[in-house]
């Protein structure tokens, strides 16, 4: 065997070694649906540096980045006939003539090893405005979020909003038949892109919930055979078990200080109500207390209420709570038998939850300042909504041929999109915050 | 049937783990007897809680623990299905109960643990409270029968250990249960 032989063999051992128990389900995105009037932008292959031996296509992840988010129309790149780096030398009729409104232009500048840089400007054709000039600083290695950057900036400059691009995503992933499955409890980019495991186990992973730093995810385990609840840092994959309590431990929620955790614990007796555990201390303190089933906790923006599930009027319905001794929750939603999980959105005005309606488990919105609700979606099994930092996103679980997938709805309910797993079934996602 | 690797071999595992894919962990596995360690994403020293309770996760053979326990028509019948959000044990299933009750209070050394499940339908954590609901069910018919000194484990999987995979009707009846799980 030459020496050739031998390492390429070392080297494809060495690739099954990574690459067996990191066999992951790939998640693609498919829209569903979009927005009658999208708006027509035309993104630019941007130049790149001559010193440079290979460079990333920055606006190919652009183009696919607006285009998912289904509020744009792009321009392909075979029908641009001129591929200018600099809004200076984009002849702005030839584009307004091809029917677009905005052009991105970029280019890549000199670097030291490892960097890339990248100049990048935003020009409205129809009045020739100049909207954006900006330069972004990313390793390499992580060039692709750095195209995200661009995109969450072009995003906010026409509509307003921020742009989610440069987030993460947290999912259970679940392959093989029971009692033989085996969870794993994926972090990925919000384009699914990027997916590692973080944790896999033979015995169900639940629940994930992220730190407000991004840093960490809070989850249930029921690897020792009974519900626990850890902390992992994602980064370094370094865990903590925080409550490994008698009977269930369950529906961890971080608070937006990042110091506590709501969660829910029955003790041996086996009623479930909601308690707030101080991280730093592991000082448990009682929220709730009802026969009936309170969980599913999570907090207002403000840190200054819990809304979580109870059935102490019968199904399960929404209710809130604030820590004040001696006050009772409030019962939020009303309307139909079954409503529960509910989330919130950054800016504490709508409360996103799963409603049984016609039959089929769906997810809801509800304005929370005059209680008007509306469906988002149309599955019999979907669940575990979730916003996008910025709001104008959310992401949920449904059912598609039996199978479990993910799939994101605009707040207005006009755009839809899939994210399908080529194996195995997805479920319980959880939208990471911004990533400063 | 417990098994414990060596410290050392659960060390090189880690290493192992910890080489390939330095920022995942990986937990138990049930299905197989021994349980080969992981913690793959556990690099801290002070992590060891978790290397516990991988040690623990086998111990409890969940589905295999078919030698221990009550025999005969209605002791070898280990599972009690329940009807849609319903946490009431039917009438035909009081015949079981009591034959499990009447071998707990005769073999005081003999553990059960009651589990807990769901169909597929509502969410996820609620289903664990309704999982819950259906072992303590089952703990207060066995307490009630077999003494109060009766006061097996519960434990609640609510959806997420299925029975089987499906949609349909009769997948959902097969999954709403409360598994007597015998062993030590």
């Amino acid at each position: 065997m030459t020496k050739r032989n031998i390492l390429s063999l070392l080297g494809a051992l060495f690739a099954l070694a990574i690459a067996a128990p990191t066999a992951l389900a790939q998640l693609r995105i498919d829209i569903t649906s979009g927005v009658t009037d999208p708006v027509p932008i035309a993104v630019v292959k941007f130049a790149p540096d001559a010193s440079a031996a290979a460079t990333f296509d920055f606006a190919e992840i652009i183009q696919q980045d607006l285009e998912r988010s289904g509020r744009f129309r792009l321009l392909a790149r075979e029908r641009m006939s001129a591929s200018p780096s600099r809004a200076d030398a984009v002849v702005v009729g030839d584009w307004k003539a091809l029917g677009t409104d905005y052009v991105l232009v970029g280019r890549s500048a000199p670097a030291p090893a490892g960097q890339s840089v990248v100049d990048f400007e935003l020009l409205n054709v129809l009045n020739g405005q100049r909207l954006l000039s900006e330069r972004i600083t990313v390793p390499t290695s992580t060039a692709r979020n750095g195209a995200h950057r661009i995109s969450d900036r072009v995003y906010e400059k026409i509509l307003g909003v921020p742009g989610a691009f440069a987030t993460r995503i947290a999912y259970v992933s679940v392959d093989g038949a029971p009692p033989n499955q085996r969870y794993q409890m994926i972090v990925a980019d919000s384009d699914g892109e990027g997916a590692r495991a973080i944790l896999e186990s033979r015995q169900p992973l639940m629940s994930p919930s992220w730190s407000p730093d991004g840093e960490s995810l809070a989850y249930v385990s029921f690897e020792a055979r009974a519900s626990a609840i850890y902390v992992q840092r994602v980064r370094s994959g370094e865990r903590r078990r925080v409550s490994a309590r008698r009977g269930i431990n369950g529906a961890p929620a971080w608070s937006p200080d990042g110091g506590k955790l709501a969660l829910t614990l029955s003790g041996s007796g086996g009623n479930l109500d909601i308690y707030v555990l101080e991280l730093a201390s592991q000082a448990l303190t009682r929220l709730t207390e009802d026969p009936g089933i309170d969980t599913e906790p999570v907090w207002a923006p403000d840190g200054a209420s819990i809304y979580f599930t109870s059935d102490r009027s019968g199904g399960p319905q929404i209710y809130r709570a604030v820590p004040t001794p001696g006050d009772r929750p409030r019962r939020i939603t009303f309307t139909g038998s079954y409503n529960a999980r509910p989330r919130i959105s950054p800016d504490g005005t709508q409360l996103a939850y799963v409603t049984l309606e016609g039959g089929g488990f769906k997810i809801a919105i509800q304005d929370l300042a005059n209680g008007n609700g509306r469906l988002l979606s149309k599955g019999r099994f979907d669940e575990s909504p979730g916003f996008a930092p910025n709001g104008a996103l959310l992401i949920y679980a449904s059912r598609e041929r039996g199978q479990g997938v993910l799939a994101t709805v605009s707040a207005d309910g006009l755009i839809t999109q899939r994210l399908k797993s080529d194996s195995g079934e997805v479920r319980e996602p959880a939208w990471g915050p911004f990533l400063r | 049937m417990k098994k414990y690797l060596p410290l050392a071999v659960v060390a090189l595992a880690v290493v192992f783990a910890a080489g390939c894919a330095s920022k995942r962990a990986k937990t138990d596995d049930a299905a197989g007897g021994d349980t080969m360690s992981s913690t793959g994403a556990t690099t801290s020293p002070d992590d060891s809680a978790s290397a516990s309770g991988v040690e623990s996760a086998g111990s409890v053979g969940g589905d295999m623990a078919g030698g221990v326990g009550p025999s005969g028509e209605l002791g070898n019948r280990r599972i009690i299905y329940f009807a849609y959000d319903s946490d009431e044990i039917r009438a035909e299933d009081q015949a079981l109960i009591a034959a499990h009750a009447q071998w707990l209070s005769k073999n005081p050394g003999g553990r059960v643990r009651l589990e807990g499940h769901t169909d597929e339908r509502g969410t996820r954590e609620y289903n664990i409270g309704l999982g819950e609901r259906r072992a303590q069910a089952v703990r207060r018919a066995l307490a009630l029968q077999g003494g109060a000194d009766l006061q097996p484990p519960t434990i609640s999987f609510g959806e997420e250990r299925p029975a089987v995979v499906g949609e349909t009707e009769d997948a959902f009846a097969q999954n709403r249960r409360v598994e007597l799980v015998y062993g030590n």
